[in-house]
């Protein structure tokens, strides 16, 4: 009861107060008359306001015409301005904290052979490293957070959203410190990272130029080697790039898999080298290994694997516009080592010891025709040798010819025709129509 | 006895010519000029991009990650003009130095710069959210950058601090006196239009009090299309501007196409050192610019 009445109460006195200050409204000549004088004081002291800035607007400006009429040389030399936060390297990760980036990525395929049937001799399909579906399918859309963490550190994280057989999933692609401040070009990494090993492996594929990864990156290492670890990185301070890396990875993932040694079981060293020839080219080149101590590996595979990837781009665009025109050509071969023992995962081969070597190749040239239009051709070769225990004696090979419309830094369309023999008996022929945009921080791509 | 000592003295000068120098990194060739200017043969030099080449479409490359591995300092223009490779090379480089601080200057964020966007939307081309980057053809706003480059190689090379101030003074009084010279001369081209290729030209157009009523580009940083170059016609027909510019190492077909349906005048201007022949150094280039613009007048 106590509580209805309280607000009640509480209405009816407001409502008095109200009341109280209606009743001064009531005309009143007098004081009407007063308010109308006061009021008029006011616009006379507006007025003589106004035209005091308006003079001293004036002055301004005669004084300005004075100075800009005045010989520059005779005025003292400006002063440095102050330097407004001198922020670092022009990233436009400042203007963002942290620079968050994403790309999308769409396509849709058809494939004359059925992707469920697809396989490839001596090398079964791992990691992400099987065609593409066939029919609609969003592609690896992926947000990217950057950013300086203080004077020490950079971090990065890169979170990758896919869909396969219907099920959506966002995984962790990378997620790593750098240091920033070593001396002597040394840096250090940690965490979860792409390897540096060869030429595409450290690049996300929205910078590749082609929709798919070339075969062998499928086969050797599941479309792209990321594990977790730590890798140190040394530039030498030389006229010919020099750089030496090397990384000790936890072998989580394919083809260094079951996180052997007690979580450190990959190693890989890498050294690339590269410059410019002219105006016009630049190179780059590369030879890397994978030390991997595999325990049973997506393909059946345990034991010591070694993988040798050897890289070469070429690019030349006339005065060094390679936006505006060009040739690209680059090459990676793989040799792949591997000693230790088979057990098939679908249980149908009988276990056997895998002592032998696989090889892989890719060779891809892109012509920049204008700065919206690219196309580009390329070859692969698998070859699973003959003696491993999946060798068939018949070696895989790829054709494909891609055609890019760039309409913008930040948007492109993608057309891949590919002629695709995985197995003596079938052929693939398959489309592939691919978009992909980026926004948000204005990212910086690596050569 | 001498002899050997002054062999020994002779050997560790050889052994170390380059840690003697402080190494700057220059992203355009008109700081490498200016460096030039305020620092003569006491530093060593390397500029990344020449006058044809498109500075905001730059890669990352392996010579360039080199060259950066080993500067002391780096020099560039900043605004987000380098965003695309930039970062990319002083990450890939390892160098400490040129992180941020002291080893970075960056010229547009030493001047106020024109064109601030109110929105950043990139359906409006390349925008810089720090405003226009092309700072360096307004001559009052490159003496402010001297000054302050001249106090950052003071800082960071102390042993040369006197060379320098000498230096930054003596180039004061030329650029000063040659300012007045340009004034002077570019007094005929005060209110006169123009149509620029990319809006490269912005501070050239506030120094000289020039109107820009048009770009080859639908949007920056996009292409000219001929759709919108057609409708270029008729406001460059009624306003009569004085040319149609475009830098050297822009495409000069676009604006060329628009000039033989117009009349007007295309021009291609230096745009930064090296961009013709005249245009040696950052005196050249304004000689050359202005000289360019006033023989577009009929």
């Amino acid at each position: 009861m106590r509580s209805r009445i309280a607000p009640l109460l509480l209405l009816a006195a407001a409502t008095g107060a109200a009341a109280a200050d209606v009743r001064p409204a009531v005309p009143d000549t007098a004081a009407l008359e007063s308010r109308i004088t006061a009021l008029e004081a006011q616009a006379e002291a507006m007025r003589k306001q106004t035209a005091e800035v308006l003079a001293a607007l004036a002055a301004a400006r005669d004084e300005i015409a004075q100075l800009k009429a005045a010989p520059v040389a005779a005025a003292p030399a400006p002063a440095p301005a102050p330097p407004p936060a001198d922020t670092s390297s022009g990233s436009s990760g400042n203007a963002f904290n942290p620079a968050i980036s994403v790309v999308l990525d769409g396509q849709f395929a058809h494939h004359s052979l059925d992707t469920d049937a697809y396989a490839r001799s001596g090398f079964p399909l791992v990691g992400e490293g099987e065609p593409s579906q066939q029919g609609l399918a969003i592609g690896e859309s992926e947000v990217s957070f950057a950013a300086n963490v203080d004077d020490k550190f950079y971090g990065q994280l890169s979170l990758a959203a896919e869909s396969e057989d219907g099920e959506d999933s966002v995984g962790i692609e990378e997620a790593y410190i750098d240091t920033t401040a070593l001396p002597a070009g040394w840096s250090v990494r940690a965490g979860r990272f792409f390897s540096n090993i060869g030429y595409l492996n450290s690049h996300h594929t929205h910078t590749d130029k082609f929709p798919d990864r070339p075969l062998a990156y499928q086969a050797f290492l599941g479309n792209q080697y990321g594990d977790d670890g730590v890798q140190v990185r040394w530039v030498a301070p030389t006229d010919t790039y020099l750089e030496f890396s090397g990384e000790a990875l936890r072998g989580n993932a394919f083809p260094a898999e079951g996180a052997s040694h007690d979580g450190v079981g990959a190693y890989t060293l890498a050294a690339h080298a590269g410059g410019d020839v002219g105006d016009e080219s630049s190179w780059l080149a590369g030879i890397s290994l994978l030390d991997a101590d595999v325990r049973d590996g997506e393909d059946g595979f345990s034991g010591d694997e070694q993988l040798w990837i050897a890289d070469f781009t070429w690019k030349w665009a006339p005065g060094g516009n390679t936006k505006d025109g060009g040739i690209q050509v680059r090459s990676e071969y793989f040799h792949e080592s591997r000693d230790g023992a088979f057990v098939d995962p679908e249980g149908v081969l009988e276990p056997a010891t895998w002592d032998g070597s696989r090889e892989g190749l890719y060779v891809e040239g892109v012509y920049r025709i204008n700065r919206q239009w690219e196309t580009g051709y390329r070859y692969d070769k698998l070859s699973a040798g003959d003696d491993t225990p999946l060798a068939s004696g018949f070696d895989p090979y790829r054709h494909g010819v891609m055609l890019t419309w760039l309409n913008s830094e930040f948007s492109l369309l993608r057309l891949l025709l590919s002629y695709d023999r995985p197995n003596d008996s079938d052929t693939d022929r398959s489309l592939t129509l691919q978009y992909q945009v980026s926004f948000g921080a204005h990212g910086a791509h690596k050569f | 006895m001498k002899s050997i000592k002054l062999l020994f003295a002779l050997a560790l000068v050889s052994a170390f010519p380059a840690q003697a120098k402080l190494s700057v990194f220059a992203c355009e060739p008109e700081w490498g000029s200016l460096l030039q200017e305020l620092a003569g043969d006491a530093i060593e030099v390397n500029v990344a991009t020449t006058a044809m080449q498109d500075v905001h479409q730059i890669e990352a490359r392996p010579s360039l990650i080199a060259r950066m591995r080993r500067a002391d300092l780096l020099v560039c223009t900043g605004a987000e003009l380098e965003v695309g490779w930039l970062p990319q090379l002083v990450r890939q480089s390892g160098n400490s130095k040129v992180t941020s601080g002291d080893g970075a200057f960056l010229a547009a964020s030493q001047v106020e710069t024109l064109d601030k966007p109110g929105t950043v939307d990139r359906a409006q081309g390349d925008v810089h959210p720090q405003g226009n980057p092309h700072v360096h053809l307004d001559p009052h706003r490159v003496l402010t950058i001297a000054n302050a480059l001249s106090a950052r190689l003071a800082q960071l090379d102390a042993a040369n601090a006197a060379t320098y101030t000498a230096r930054l003074a003596d180039f004061t009084t030329r650029w000063n006196a040659a300012i007045v010279r340009w004034e002077a001369k570019a007094a005929p081209l005060k209110g006169r239009h123009l149509v620029v290729h990319h809006i490269s030209w912005v501070y050239l157009e506030h120094w000289l009090g020039l109107d820009e009523i048009g770009t080859l580009e639908p949007k920056p940083g996009v292409p000219p299309t001929s759709s919108h170059l057609s409708e270029l016609i008729a406001t460059t027909k009624a306003q009569a501007p004085l040319a149609i510019l475009s830098a050297a190492y822009q495409d000069e077909k676009p604006g060329r196409w628009l000039s033989e349906r117009t009349g007007v005048p295309a021009l291609v201007l230096p745009f930064t050192v090296g961009g013709d022949d005249e245009s040696k150094d950052l005196f050249g280039l304004f000689d050359s610019t202005i000289d360019k613009l006033l023989g577009a007048q009929k």
